[in-house]
């Protein structure tokens, strides 16, 4: 099962290596990760989609605990929750093609970002249903490249992941 | 007030002092030659080992013997790696612990420059924590952090890897008075709600066994142990980090349980309806098959660390916290009038009546007789083991009375670690008689260190249990691999006693059961570093055995 852990951590060089490292090391998945800076410059926040069941899940929030430059750890699996990925595809188009891409990207409300002779680059928000069920669609006019962020989440209401230990 | 200026090796000793470290146990290379510039006016007693892995074993000798964090050192590059097996030895078994390593210069970091490791990277996964020093005037807040980490919580090594430019940058030096670090604050104090549950769970048990480990020894929690014991007249069994933390001799001590326990250990843990477990992480040497242990009882895990609770098997109580809290805590909920345990303690009896620890005794010197007799001619030394039978034979035959006077590798179970960490044993506490029960193969690790011992002038005496033989590996070829000796004969090892006479150190040799206490008695008496040639019987097994994946109450006797 997948679960979605936040994690605070320092905003420091290396602290990214020891998160991975104890993943690698611990036998943990890591189905994807996301990192980036909060509303504190001193504070990064990892969103962090791990495959398990709940004693993995038990055992990597507690070995990421450990960490000195982990600040807090959350699992907001089962919150209700925001949760956002951003993917760019590059599409191989000819003119007979291009008009019915846009199309689909239309009722994605997705984006448009480049237009090429034989390509464009489609920039498309959304849950990781929404970026697969694109991809799907967008398959058969040849994906030459594609790039997603992960996941990042976030609580819904007035709910925030606390910003110390305990 | 202004803050006096100082070069970057300067307040590296400066904050040392800070930290009240008396002793660094190190070797000089390029990259530290300011840090040793230092060194040589410095008021902290330097010892110059022969192998930097035996710097890391010695701080780590001298930690556990005296409860203090200990302090290593050694240049970047080689000497840096040389360190690793030391400090992952030293994080299995949570020794607090601060390795400092030269490093090429800040420019130079990246570029494969002569004598680079990045030692930072290599030690993440075996250090509680590690630093790379990228401004000089974070070196005295990365040092006071660095021993408040390796000293606090559950304790472990920490590295701090020094540029060789960082060392000579000018900076004016303040020493912090406190840490900040937002993501590490251990908890100490057991909760109560848990603590109440746990009592009435251990005053309802018929059959509760405890099961004690080095934590206890590491929050000094052995009185609490006794006392909680006694107050519920539970049987105590001790993990082999534990063998110093429960008196061997009391009547309620059951000894060491799991793959070398006494049998008796492990048909109580088997057979009991509660195992308190206090400081202990259920390593798979203590369980045996994971699936057939305790499966009668009920657990209660106290850890300080969370991440041990629940990790190898199912706990029904969980308490976090500093082991003494924890038992302080529970003693106040036992009523002695309550317990039921009086049955349980006559089965337990009857056990160990009927499955003593025992050896052949008949005319050959075997391992086992030497072990007794240093117990019965040295009952107050601080035994320091290798690994393999050695260290097993270690923990059944000698009588432990006292926390901190038995110092083996358990978690790593490193070859070699004994000598140099006797070495550190012996700096710390220089008033004992410190012995390491060695093997032959073991001892030929780090038998180098015979030189740091004579030239520093520590009086350590190994005592060699000389079989000629990779002895717990050839147990195993024996047991499982139909007797095809594969590797394990050490023929053609070096004669031990002109060793130590060419290291200007005492060599002694028994060959007889007669000679034993003689040469033990001349060993304490001359105080200078020893070696003793025990010639054992060569076939010898550690016995009782739990085979691999078996349930722990499938214990066998070995001939």
């Amino acid at each position: 099962m997948k679960h979605t852990v936040a994690v605070l951590v320092e905003n420091r060089p290396g602290v990214l290596t020891r998160v991975a490292g104890l993943f690698s090391r611990r036998g943990f998945n890591i189905e994807s990760l996301a990192v980036g800076i909060t509303e504190n410059p001193d504070t990064s926040r990892m969103t962090i989609v791990v495959n398990g069941d709940d004693h993995v899940l038990e055992q990597v929030m507690k070995q990421l605990n450990k960490l000195i430059d982990v600040i807090r750890v959350s699992d907001i699996s089962h919150d209700e929750t925001v949760h956002r990925e951003l993917a760019l595809i590059k599409v191989g188009v000819d003119s007979s093609t291009r008009a019915e891409v846009m199309q689909i990207v239309d009722v994605f409300r997705a984006k448009i970002v480049d237009v090429g002779v034989r390509s464009i680059v489609v920039e498309v928000t959304g849950d990781e249903s929404k970026i697969n069920a694109m991809e799907q669609l967008l398959r058969q006019f040849g994906i030459k490249e594609m790039v997603r962020t992960g996941k990042i989440a976030m609580n819904r209401g007035a709910k925030v992941v606390q910003k110390d230990k305990r | 007030m202004t803050k006096p200026k100082m070069t970057g090796a300067k307040a590296v000793i400066e904050s040392l002092y800070q930290e009240n470290v008396e002793v660094i146990f190190g070797y000089p290379g390029g990259t530290v030659l300011p840090l040793y510039d230092e060194i040589y006016d410095a008021d902290i007693r330097h010892i110059l080992v022969r192998h930097e892995q035996a710097a890391a074993h010695a701080a780590d000798g001298y930690a556990r013997a005296t409860g203090k964090a200990g302090v290593c050192l050694a240049t970047s590059g080689p000497g840096a790696t040389n360190l690793v097996t030391g400090i992952a030895t030293a994080y299995m078994d949570s020794v607090p612990m601060v390795a400092l390593t030269g490093q090429v210069p800040r420019s130079l970091i990246g570029n494969d420059a002569f004598q680079e490791a990045n030692i930072t990277g290599i030690t993440l996964p075996i250090t509680k924590h590690n630093y790379l020093v990228n401004d000089a005037r974070d070196i005295p807040m990365t040092i006071k952090e660095a021993f408040y980490i390796a000293r606090t919580g559950r304790p472990g090594p920490v590295l701090i890897d020094l540029p060789k430019d960082t060392q000579t940058e000018i900076i004016e030096f303040e020493y912090p008075q406190e840490v900040k670090l937002r993501g590490y604050k251990p908890t100490y104090t057991g909760n109560e709600q848990q603590i109440k549950r746990a009592a009435s769970l251990i005053l309802k048990a018929e059959k509760p066994v405890i099961y004690a480990g080095g934590g206890i020894v590491i929050s000094g929690a052995c009185d609490e142990l006794c006392a909680l014991a006694e107050g519920i007249m539970a049987p105590v069994t001790t993990t082999l980090m534990g063998m110093d933390a429960f008196p061997s001799g009391h009547p309620l001590s059951i000894g060491m349980l799991g793959m070398h326990g006494t049998r008796y250990a492990n048909y109580a843990v088997q057979e009991s309806d509660l195992i308190i477990a206090a400081g202990v992480r259920f390593d798979d040497r203590v369980t045996g098959k994971i699936s057939a242990f305790a499966q009668n009882a009920k657990i209660i895990h106290i850890d300080i660390d969370p991440a041990e609770i629940g990790k190898n098997v199912r706990v029904d109580l969980p308490i976090v916290g500093d082991a003494k809290n924890v038992l302080k805590g529970l003693l106040k909920y036992i009523k002695q009038e309550q317990v039921r345990t009086d049955a349980w303690n006559k089965k337990i009896e009857t056990w160990k009546k009927e499955y003593p620890l025992s050896y052949r005794k008949d005319d050959l010197l075997r391992p086992q007789f030497v072990v007794e007799q240093i117990s019965e001619v040295c009952p107050d030394a601080v035994i320091v083991t290798e690994v393999g039978q050695n260290q097993m034979w270690a923990a059944q035959f000698f009588n432990y009375r006292n926390p901190r006077t038995f110092i083996s590798s358990g978690g790593l179970g490193t070859m070699g670690y004994g000598f140099p960490a006797s070495i550190g044993v012996k700096v710390g506490k220089p008033e004992s008689t410190v012995i390491d029960i060695a093997g032959d193969g073991s001892f030929q690790m780090n038998s180098q260190e015979l030189a740091t011992a004579v030239q520093n002038d520590i009086p350590v005496i190994v005592a060699i249990l000389n079989n000629g033989f990779l002895g717990m590996v050839r147990q195993w070829q024996e047991l499982f691999f139909n007797r095809r000796y594969s590797q394990t004969c050490l023929d053609g090892s070096v004669d031990f006693v002109k060793l130590a006479d060419a290291y200007g150190a005492l060599g002694l040799r028994a060959t007889k059961k007669g000679e034993v206490r003689d040469v033990i008695d001349e060993a304490v008496k001359s105080e200078r570093p020893v070696v003793i040639d025990f010639v054992v019987e060569r076939e010898e097994n550690v016995s009782p055995m739990v085979p691999a994946g078996a349930a722990i109450n499938e214990i066998l006797d070995l001939e």
